[in-house]
């Protein structure tokens, strides 16, 4: 009989271990290189040929001043619209991220709830907020709903009631207290509408995590409220991760909304200073570039948090 | 007479409009090894899932310790404490460790502080020889070591009967061994175990009752010699010489 192979007999029990071949990778080759040379032709030529009609003189030095100017009382330096805005932004961002988070993981636990009533009343929140267009969402939030109760709340006034130091943190987390009421109104607004897409992805992180981790917890004689905190919701922020880093990076993008109704953040003070400079397309870059940089900073924070959270298990 | 520790009475529940158990009556003393055996789809795994009201029946009483077992009980959380159970597919809490699986539910549920968690978790680890995986994450455990985990992190919360969801079905055969040990040894030390298995050989060493169940009626309960060598009704009869 012939043996295919090398026969295993008693004294060569096992074919020794090799060491792999090399990864064979597809990079680079000239049919890409190709492409690419084609391409940039392309774009120079038609630059070349705008050059003419299109005859505009960048000048980015009336600009700068709007991060940084000299108080003309004391002397130093003062942060300015631009920086002040980037600011705003940056909080209506960090809080809003928080608040959206929490509304999102209240109202995804409503929307899988026993009961109907909290089922209801969550999706009815979902439903609204996603089928209406965000432009048209921040203005009838501002002019119906948000005046029912920001007056009564009467923040700037509370806030002015408070001890000094007291004021100087609070002004650290939410801005100048001047225009809590304003940054308020655009916080909420931006949460309750991100929180609804947040809900969904709640809701379906939760719905990946398997039946039989629930039904385990329950079989211990755990609690409701800590299967969702010790169990689902940490299995399910895996999973739901990337979707996660998506809606946040939304968020900070939606912020943006918000200055149609006076809050004063990034964009809006970027229009003032269109208008005031009359440098319109250096300010729209330079706005492009610093929302690029914020929220490039976050999806590299998130896709940190993916790996070292995936690596565990 | 004592009061059995577990009394299910005149048990009826419908999944849709399907009757999957029908007028189930059984009774279970403290220290009783209870095997439950027959067809798929007999009811087996939807009686002890009712139990511990994974499932919930409509029709019917079931008393565990002397109180009565219902969904909308307000003890429920105490009685599914006292009632450890074990799945098919293990059900470890994934993004924990071996020995997070075993302290975490025992300090929310019995309030214990971690240390006394930590010491006890470890213990019921050595006793389903399993202690050096402490550490570890359930997917890097084989199947048959994953079970043995569920085992203990069941039996860390200290329950008065043990419920097995045929606990060697999604084993490997080489794995199946030293599952059933542990089980054997369990029962040996005087738990009160009620499990649903294919596992005869295994049935005939622990059980002190066999009970056959099909098409949600139970058919017919027996001491395991009985049942075995003189099964009475021709359902039984027919399942027992099918696969054994």
């Amino acid at each position: 009989m012939q043996t295919v192979g090398r026969r295993l007999g008693v004294d060569d029990a096992v074919i020794p271990a090799r060491a792999a071949p090399p990864a064979t990778r597809l990079a680079w080759n000239r049919l890409d290189l190709l492409w690419v040379v084609v391409v940039a032709a392309l774009l120079g030529a038609g630059m070349l040929k705008s050059q003419g009609a299109f005859s505009y003189r960048w000048d980015w030095s009336s600009v700068w001043p709007y991060f940084v100017k000299t108080d003309v009382l004391t002397g130093q330096w003062a942060p300015n619209l631009l920086l002040q805005g980037l600011m705003t932004t940056l909080r209506l961002a960090l809080w809003g991220m928080l608040i959206a988070t929490l509304v999102g993981l209240v109202m995804g636990w409503m929307r899988n709830h026993a009961r109907l009533l909290l089922r209801m009343v969550a999706s009815a929140y979902v439903m609204t907020v996603r089928n209406i267009p965000p432009v048209v969402f921040v203005f009838i939030f501002v002019y119906f709903i948000s005046n029912q109760f920001m007056p009564f709340l009467a923040l700037d006034q509370r806030v002015s009631a408070l001890p000094v130091e007291v004021q100087l943190f609070l002004s650290f987390l939410f801005g100048p207290m001047e225009l809590i009421n304003n940054f308020f109104l655009g916080l909420v607004c931006l949460s309750v509408f991100s929180g609804a897409y947040v809900t969904e992805i709640v809701r379906a992180g939760s719905d990946s995590v398997p039946r039989g981790q629930t039904e385990a917890a329950r079989s211990l004689g755990m609690t409701n409220l800590d299967i969702m905190i010790r169990v689902v919701w940490p299995q399910a922020l895996r999973n739901v991760l990337p979707s996660l880093t998506g809606q946040f990076i939304q968020l900070i993008k939606d912020s943006s909304l918000v200055s149609l109704v006076s809050i004063q953040e990034l964009s809006f003070m970027a229009q003032d200073v269109q208008v005031s400079t009359q440098r319109v397309f250096e300010v729209f870059v330079l706005t492009a570039v610093i929302y690029f940089c914020i929220c490039f900073t976050l999806s590299q924070v998130f896709a940190y948090l993916e790996r070292r959270h995936g690596r565990a298990y | 007479m004592t009061t059995p520790l577990i009394d299910v009475q005149n048990l009826n529940k419908w999944f849709g409009q399907q009757h999957v158990l029908r007028d189930v009556y059984l009774k279970i003393n403290a220290g009783q090894k209870v095997v439950i055996c027959g067809p798929s789809g007999s009811g087996k795994s939807t009686l002890i899932r009712c139990l511990n009201q994974l499932e919930h029946h409509q029709e019917g009483l079931i008393y565990f310790d002397g109180r009565l077992v219902d969904q909308h009980q307000p003890y429920l959380q105490d009685i599914r404490r006292d009632m450890g159970m074990v799945f098919q597919q293990f059900n470890l809490f994934g993004h924990m460790t071996v020995l997070q699986n075993c302290v975490v539910p025992q300090m929310r549920v019995l309030g214990l502080s971690e240390q006394a968690a930590r010491e006890r978790a470890m213990q019921l680890l050595e006793r389903v020889r399993i202690p050096e995986q402490a550490n570890k994450y359930p997917a890097q455990l084989s199947g048959g070591q994953q079970q043995r985990v569920a085992i203990a992190r069941s039996l860390c919360m200290q329950p008065k009967v043990m419920l097995f969801d045929e606990p060697t079905s999604a084993l490997d055969p080489e794995m199946i061994k030293e599952v059933l040990d542990v089980m054997t040894e369990l029962a040996q030390s005087g738990m009160t175990m009620l499990c649903v298995t294919h596992e005869m050989a295994f049935a005939r060493r622990i059980a002190d009752t066999m009970v056959f169940m099909d098409q949600g009626c139970l058919v017919e309960q027996a001491n395991p010699e009985d049942f075995f060598e003189r099964p009475q009704s021709s359902r039984t009869q027919t399942f027992l010489s099918q696969i054994l």
